[in-house]
């Protein structure tokens, strides 16, 4: 057929499959377990100083949170227990080194862009992340990358400032354009 | 017949220029969003969902609804073609649809799925004209009492036909009510866990929590893995389309049991995924030659695709018909009916009728919309796979982020976006699901609200919800299936004495 076209995409920056694991899925599902048993903990003591009794009416406001805390904390618990057991499944990789670094390529910029985004504006922000995306971690050529960031971020403008009136933060250069 | 006339009304709603090229619209950044890894049905409609902020609900939900049947179209395109599944349901449609187009009958599976897709969504869509209404009539009756049984009834079933381990159901529903319960009480006014905050005021938003979960998580998943992919993408000829056409009449046992299986795994809470690998194992089963599957059989591709799709759309059935949604992405839709101020219910077919007919008849004229644009577009969409990952990742997080900034105006969304991705991330991958953790936080306030209700009407007597055949009824069910697990095991036990000699 002449229409048939070949894909083909590589990934330069692929995690390699021999890398050391960091963590095990039964570590970090005891953490998580402990971690919400905490946090059950917390709002259960909010709740029960709110008042989680019950009154002529029906429950008082704290009555069903309350309980939903000890139900959340009694599972927590159990999970704790279920994770020790099954040493099988808690032997699995949680996640190898190059994972995770490439977890933290982009959650760190992600975190970056929401720090910026209050001080510059979204669409500021938008455009240094595509663009410092595009070029550092994926390693396309620099102008494609502005080129690219640029675009985005002015269809992006466009789309909700312009023509669907939903307002985002802005910063300095907007209002040096009077937005 | 009186359906039918609403239906028809629907339709002239929906025939208007604006909404038809909104519709087109919502198709192809559906099958878009299917397509790209990293996204899919769910996360798909969260993300667009502030571009329907302004919108006029029907135009808003019929964009919305669009774009989730184009991402289940999508979906199929990378299963067949690079044997990439881009959805969990997918997975069974790679099976046999793989081994067609590396045999070069690409085309045939790629016709075979998309049509099957249309026929399954149709069944669907066919159950939802005639029996949402009669539903949502029947529960107009329905008090605060009747509402929390089927609330109950939705989070018992999740957790007693579930296939994830219990506890973890557990602690994901539990831990989505909790957050829901955030903020002002309704009721007494009282504060709730807000501990001072004057931004956890406002309570934790359903549609924050989704972008982050459904989102930002799935980007993190997405980059843990090797992104690299080859295959063909070939154009379908009509020659192809009128081939596989003709061949389905014989198919019509499997296309009409995957799509029977489908919509009844749509409306109870066994979602799309269950579904399509159910068609899949039970048209092997009853095949004549059962070691042709997995080889390249287009019977492979039917049943898996009639199935999800049927199972998708039906998903849609209680959530207008009663307000609760069969899985996530109608959990997100229902999500957004709030934001555009509707009260989705059963009032829902009384009071906005154009809303609801209209919203049927997209189904309709979407899917046929849909079937014609992938069958002649699937080079172009195809080829959206070779734009870098690097290049993708970075728009969603900033659509992400105008979603989640947009709902309320408030930065501290946008961290709230953050901790949910995370969350989202580390539940995926110690196996706490996801979905009923979303269902929760649609509907926990809802269901506090009915129970408060309920208990003020009765004086605070229990008893209420065994107070008629109806309420009791659904009341015992729902218990019945949080316990479902040990009166099966119990039940199998019984049978097992009564016949030992068998074993």
């Amino acid at each position: 057929m002449s229409s048939d076209i070949e894909i083909v995409v590589e990934d330069p920056t692929a995690p390699e499959t021999d890398s050391p694991a960091v963590a095990s899925t039964g570590t970090v599902d005891v953490v998580v377990s402990l971690l919400l048993l905490a946090l059950a903990g917390v709002l259960g003591y909010d709740n029960w100083r709110t008042g989680m009794s019950w009154d002529e009416s029906g429950p008082q406001a704290g009555y069903f949170p309350f309980y939903l805390c000890v139900i959340l904390g009694a599972a927590s618990l159990y999970g704790i227990f279920a994770a020790r057991r099954n040493r099988a499944a808690a032997a699995e990789t949680f996640v190898t080194r190059a994972q995770l670094r490439r977890v933290l390529q982009v959650f760190v910029p992600t975190l970056l862009f929401c720090v910026m985004m209050q001080f510059l504006g979204l669409y500021v922000a938008s455009f240094l992340l595509t663009a410092g995306f595009m070029w550092l971690v994926g390693r396309i050529a620099l102008w494609k990358s502005l080129l690219t960031a640029f675009i985005f971020t002015a269809a992006m403008f466009v789309t909700f400032d312009i023509a669907f009136d939903v307002i985002m933060p802005k910063g300095p250069l907007e209002a040096a354009f009077g937005y | 017949m009186e359906a039918f006339g609403l239906l028809l009304h629907g339709f002239t709603v929906l025939l208007t220029g604006k909404t038809l090229l909104l519709m087109m619209v919502g198709l192809v950044l559906g099958i878009f969003v299917g397509v790209l890894p990293g996204l899919g049905g769910p996360n798909g409609v969260a993300i667009l969902l502030p571009l329907t902020f302004t919108m006029d609900p029907t135009s808003a939900i019929v964009m919305l609804s669009c774009i989730y049947w184009g991402a289940l179209f999508g979906g199929a395109i990378t299963s067949i073609l690079f044997n990439i599944p881009g959805e969990a349901w997918s997975v069974a449609t790679t099976f046999d649809g793989y081994p067609m187009a590396q045999q070069g009958r690409a085309a045939e599976a790629l016709t075979a799925a998309f049509t099957s897709s249309f026929i399954g969504s149709l069944c669907a869509v066919l159950l939802i004209t005639f029996l949402a209404p009669m539903i949502s009539s029947f529960a107009l009756r329905f008090g605060p009492p009747e509402f929390f049984a089927v609330y109950l009834l939705t989070f018992c079933s999740f957790v007693g036909l579930g296939r994830e381990a219990k506890h973890k159901t557990i602690i994901s529903m539990a831990l989505g009510l909790l957050l829901t319960g955030i903020g002002m009480d309704t009721i007494s006014g009282q504060l709730r866990m807000t501990f001072g905050s004057t931004d956890l005021l406002r309570g934790i938003n359903f549609l924050v929590a989704v972008i982050g979960l459904f989102g930002i998580s799935e980007i993190l998943l997405t980059m843990e893995e090797r992104l690299a992919l080859r295959g063909h993408a070939a154009g379908i000829s009509l020659r192809v389309i009128l081939k596989v056409w003709m061949d389905l009449p014989k198919y019509w046992v499997t296309l009409l049991r995957s799509s029977f299986i489908g919509c009844w795994l749509g409306i109870t809470p066994g979602g799309a995924i269950a579904a399509s690998f159910m068609g899949y194992n039970l048209a092997k089963r009853f095949a004549k030659d059962q070691d042709s599957f997995g080889k390249g059989r287009i019977e492979g591709v039917f049943a898996p695709e009639t199935a999800a799709h049927a199972s998708g759309t039906a998903a849609l059935l209680p959530m207008l018909a009663l307000g609760i949604p069969g899985s996530g992405t109608a959990a997100i839709l229902l999500g957004g009916l709030m934001v555009w101020g509707l009260n989705p219910g059963p009032l829902l077919f009384v009071e906005h009728k154009d809303f609801v007919w209209g919203l049927i008849a997209s189904m309709y004229l979407g899917n046929v919309v849909g079937l014609v644009l992938v069958l002649t577009t699937v080079p172009i969409f195809a080829s959206v796979l070779r734009v870098p990952f690097a290049a993708i990742a970075p728009m969603i997080v900033v659509s992400c982020a105008i979603g989640a900034y947009a709902i309320q105006n408030a930065m501290f969304d946008i961290w709230l976006m953050l901790l949910f991705g995370v969350v989202g991330y580390v539940f995926k991958k110690i196996g706490i699901p996801l979905a009923p953790f979303t269902l929760a936080l649609v509907l926990g306030n809802r269901a506090e609200d009915a129970f408060r209700q309920a208990m003020i009407g009765s004086g605070g007597d229990l008893g209420v919800f065994w107070s008629n055949g109806l309420v009791g009824f659904i009341t015992t069910l729902a218990l019945a299936l949080l316990f479902w697990p040990l009166i099966d095991k119990a039940f199998g036990r019984i049978g097992q004495m009564l016949r030992p000699a068998k074993a």
